[in-house]
């Protein structure tokens, strides 16, 4: 049974509250100046070192103790109410209810951590009491949620850029229980998913940036399937998102609000391996590192690589037009891809799965899908080719004292390496800095403090002595002019894959400061590094900016950390991280693609007719908007 | 003092191995190989031997065909001072015929220490070093997982990691040791070495020259592959269990 606390609380219980929480609460009523005795005792609280820690943390909820009379949202009067706690970017926590005043005590429960060594969060069975909090001064702005009565709106404040206060687009209906009794017909009961945990799983990125509402997870197992769901979304205007593996980095795989999200995780077959031509027929839900297993088996790899080939599926790829680590060596998806299986948002089911290498028969529509995140069609099969799998790599990473050294090292190893030079990727020292300190098992192969950027050279031919002496002899020769300081060669598979992980680990090592801003550029060769310290000049000590990405292609990562979230920091990134890209003629998103994080950027890369021509494409293609709407265009070209 | 290492050409530790269809041996053609694991820790034991002070010269030598050639030149990339290869033809060669060898080769080249990785990842004998030692009646130190070297004194202090435990042996040089897994990690080679590496010399000897005879001893009959695995089976009842118990696994 709980016991009731007399106030003022000892100075004890005081020092319990962290500085950095302060209720910010919006009351549907006047302040009142009662006080507050709490009916129910402070359950005994452990220690959470830093609150700030739990900020990205979509499940935490807070218990508001109230008076004994007060008006319940949930259960009956004298139980304490479950109110949703959102955590602000700046640390504080907003509680929205019609009834809290000014005095209040609040105890917050969490029922996920964040492990700080770990970086990762990991759920607990039960409800965990974290912090306590006091009601404290109510603010004007609750003037948006007046006279709400029963249904309280809670505001899911996203943390990303500015582009996240996006109204929900009146025209789509709601989801209700005939659609679902609906699609339980056309799909099998277990993959017609409305359990909350799994959905909460789907309606958040792999950032943790991006939340939706989503109440319905549809699991289809064919493409018939697909087709019938998307058939009656279409007729009913429900939005749809399709989703992959979830691995997207601009918030495009995931809900903005209540869209339906289908994910084709369970179409994951591999339909064919033509073995003379390399050509690959598969589901668009294979696992990208399943299919580089499944033809490195058979003489064959994929052309393209990804840091998140764990988890990202080759529909999404495609979807994405992802680039990759293989990317200088095997060239664009649309190269690639010789056929494609889309259903389009009326539920037709377009063949173009073709598996020739030359077909000029009318238009190649299926470019329109490659790299439309989506919004055209759901992608549903795949026709790849394949290269074939080449015995030799080598590896050599190597320091340069400054970025000039870099790009003529990139000339000279085009010219020199030629035909098997097979990546050519960069990073600077605060990325490798990053990367030591984050990850586990990773060893600098030179040391970190004495130069200022490395480079990846990787080198796929057919014969091992010959490739190796070819880039042994570049190495040395480069060596001897200056464009390298130092460098080492990789002697077998194990020291490959460990420098490999140095690079492909900075994505992973930069989620675990705390949040970070990522932008995806292509930015001319002479110009590369440039943002990068100018970011670094313009945010000075609030945040570390690091700077890495595929030079070969010209395309750069930015990378902005800092301690949370926070739109202050955000107004010193945007727009002039984009304004500065478009001045030098670059590209605001290389390979990321738009999603929702650069939906209404568009016009700092694309000319205003082209934008157009894209707009009455998705009219033309999808007249209802239904598919993973309020993404890659701006809102303002529809209305 | 000169340090002589022994390194074997073997295939990647990293290679999905592959059994040869008519069952006489692993696919080796056209796989990845590279220095045994084991050997390259042997080598950055005796570099650090070297930088320490304690030895003058590292020289690494290889067992095998022609290709072995560039397993010594990533033992000279390393760091290593020179380096001596044993033409023994394609044929693999068995830990005996290897032990006879070294113990040529010491003969002529006359190191204070002798060491070895404890095995090669392609046979796993775990031989040579012994043998190597026994026909040179020389003391051993196996599976070291730490070296320290005492000039003056000429002694070895090795602590081997056996199954109790640690166990510290006093080794008088000249010694064989062989390397466990925690000894070291190996250098990477690094772009000046290999440079200083193309000016290092590889001397060639046969077998013959060292008046060793091959004979193998031993003779490979087959190869296969371990069975696979089988997936577990739920059992729907204790009866069900007993029955399998008793009629499938024959162990009731």
């Amino acid at each position: 049974m709980l016991q009731p606390v007399r106030l003022p609380l000892a100075s004890a219980d005081l020092s319990l509250f962290q500085n950095a929480v302060a209720a910010y609460v919006a009351t549907g009523s006047a302040i009142s100046s009662s006080t507050f005795k709490p009916t129910a005792p402070l359950l005994p609280l452990r220690r959470v070192p830093d609150l700030r820690t739990h900020c990205h943390d979509p499940s935490l909820q807070g218990i508001v103790l109230g008076r004994e009379d007060a008006v319940e949202e949930t259960g009956s009067p004298g139980h304490p109410a479950v109110l949703r706690v959102t955590p602000l970017p700046d640390g504080r926590m907003r509680c929205i209810s019609k009834w809290l005043q000014v005095g209040y005590l609040g105890l917050v429960f969490c029922k996920s951590v964040m492990d700080p060594r770990l970086g990762s969060y990991s759920k607990l069975n039960t409800w965990r009491p974290c912090c306590m909090f006091r009601v404290s001064v109510g603010t004007p702005q609750a003037s948006n949620y007046l006279n709400l009565g029963k249904t309280y709106a809670i505001k899911q404040r996203s943390f990303g850029s500015a582009a996240t206060d996006i109204p929900r687009n009146p025209a789509f209906s709601k989801l209700n229980a005939d659609d679902i009794s609906y699609f339980r017909t056309i799909l099998d009961e277990r993959n017609v998913v409305e359990d909350e945990d799994r959905l909460s799983a789907a309606n958040v990125d792999w950032m943790r940036k991006y939340q939706g509402s989503s109440k319905l997870l549809l699991l289809p197992k064919s493409s018939q399937e697909v087709s019938k769901i998307l058939h009656h979304c279409n007729s009913r205007k429900l939005a749809v998102v399709p989703q992959g593996g979830n691995t997207g980095l601009v918030g495009g795989s995931v809900p903005v609000h209540d869209e339906v999200i289908i994910n084709l995780a369970l179409m994951d077959k591999i339909v064919s391996l033509d073995k003379i031509n390399g050509i690959l027929v598969c589901e668009a839900g294979c696992i990208l590192e399943n299919l580089s297993l499944f033809l490195e088996n058979e003489g064959f790899i994929m052309p393209l690589d990804l840091g998140a080939k764990g988890s990202c599926q080759i529909g999404g790829n495609i979807s994405t037009n992802a680039g990759g680590l293989r990317f200088l060596r095997y060239g664009s998806l649309h190269g690639t891809i010789l056929g494609l299986e889309v259903v389009l948002a009326n539920g037709t089911i377009l063949d173009m799965l073709g598996t020739l290498r030359k077909d000029n028969t009318g238009y190649d529509l299926k470019h329109l899908f490659i790299g439309s995140e989506g919004s055209l069609g759901i992608v549903t099969k795949v026709s790849v080719l394949t290269p074939p799998k080449l015995m030799s790599t080598n590896l050599a990473f190597l320091a340069c004292k400054d970025f000039t050294s870099c790009q003529k090292l990139l000339l000279e190893a085009k010219r020199a390496l030629g035909e098997v030079l097979s990546a050519f990727e960069f990073m600077d020292s605060h990325s490798m800095d990053l990367v030591l300190s984050h990850l586990d098992g990773v060893r600098t192969p030179l040391p970190s403090s004495l130069y200022n950027f490395y480079i990846l050279i990787e080198t796929t031919g057919s014969d091992e002595t010959y490739d190796k002496t070819k880039l042994e002899a570049f190495l040395l020769r480069s060596m001897e002019e200056g464009l390298i300081l130092d460098g080492v060669v990789a002697q077998d598979i194990n020291q490959s894959s460990s420098f490999w992980r140095i690079r492909e680990g900075i994505s992973e090592a930069s989620i675990k400061v705390g949040a970070v801003y990522k932008y995806d550029l292509s930015l001319p060769i002479d110009q590369f590094y440039g943002i990068v310290e100018e970011m670094r000049n313009r945010l000075g000590e609030v945040a570390k900016v690091i700077g890495y990405g595929h030079l070969g292609d010209g395309n750069l990562h930015l990378n902005i950390m800092t301690a949370r979230y926070d739109s202050d920091i955000l107004a010193q990134i945007e727009p002039y991280v984009y304004e500065w890209t478009s001045k030098h003629k670059g590209s605001i998103s290389a390979e990321h693609g738009l999603g929702l994080m650069k939906a209404n950027k568009i016009h700092y890369s694309k000319s205003p007719e082209t934008v157009q021509l894209m707009v009455d494409i998705k009219k033309l293609l999808d007249p209802n908007r239904i598919l993973n709407p309020y993404k890659v265009l701006p809102q303002s070209c529809f209305n | 003092m000169k340090v002589m290492v022994a390194v074997k050409r073997v295939v990647d530790y990293a290679v999905k191995i592959r059994v040869k269809p008519d069952k006489s041996g692993v696919e080796t053609s056209n796989v990845k190989m590279s220095m045994n694991p084991f050997c390259e820790i042997a080598l950055e034991e005796a570099l650090r031997i070297r930088e320490a002070g304690a030895a003058a010269e590292v020289v690494a030598v290889s067992v095998g065909p022609a290709q072995c050639v560039d397993t010594l030149r990533t033992a000279l990339a390393m760091g290593a001072d020179r380096a001596v290869h044993v033409d023994a033809g394609a044929a693999p060669v068995l830990p005996l015929s290897v032990a006879k060898i070294l113990k040529a080769l010491v003969q002529v080249e006359k190191p204070g220490l002798l060491i070895l990785g404890k095995q090669a990842i392609d046979d796993d004998c775990n031989q040579t070093g012994q043998m190597v030692a026994g026909l040179l009646r020389w003391p051993q130190g196996t599976f070291a997982s730490k070296v320290v070297l005492d000039k003056e004194k000429q002694v070895a202090t090795v602590e081997r990691e056996v199954d109790g435990g640690i166990e510290t042996l006093s080794l008088d040089l000249p010694a064989v040791i062989t390397t466990d897994l925690r000894l070291n990690q190996p250098r990477y080679a690094t772009l000046p070495n290999i440079m200083k590496a193309k000016s290092k010399v590889i001397k060639k000897v046969t077998p013959a020259e060292l008046n060793v005879e091959l004979k193998p001893d031993l003779e490979v009959v087959q190869v296969t592959e371990p069975p696979k695995r089988k997936a577990g089976v739920i059992v729907s009842s204790v009866d069900e269990l007993i029955d399998k118990l008793k009629n499938e696994a024959r162990i009731l």
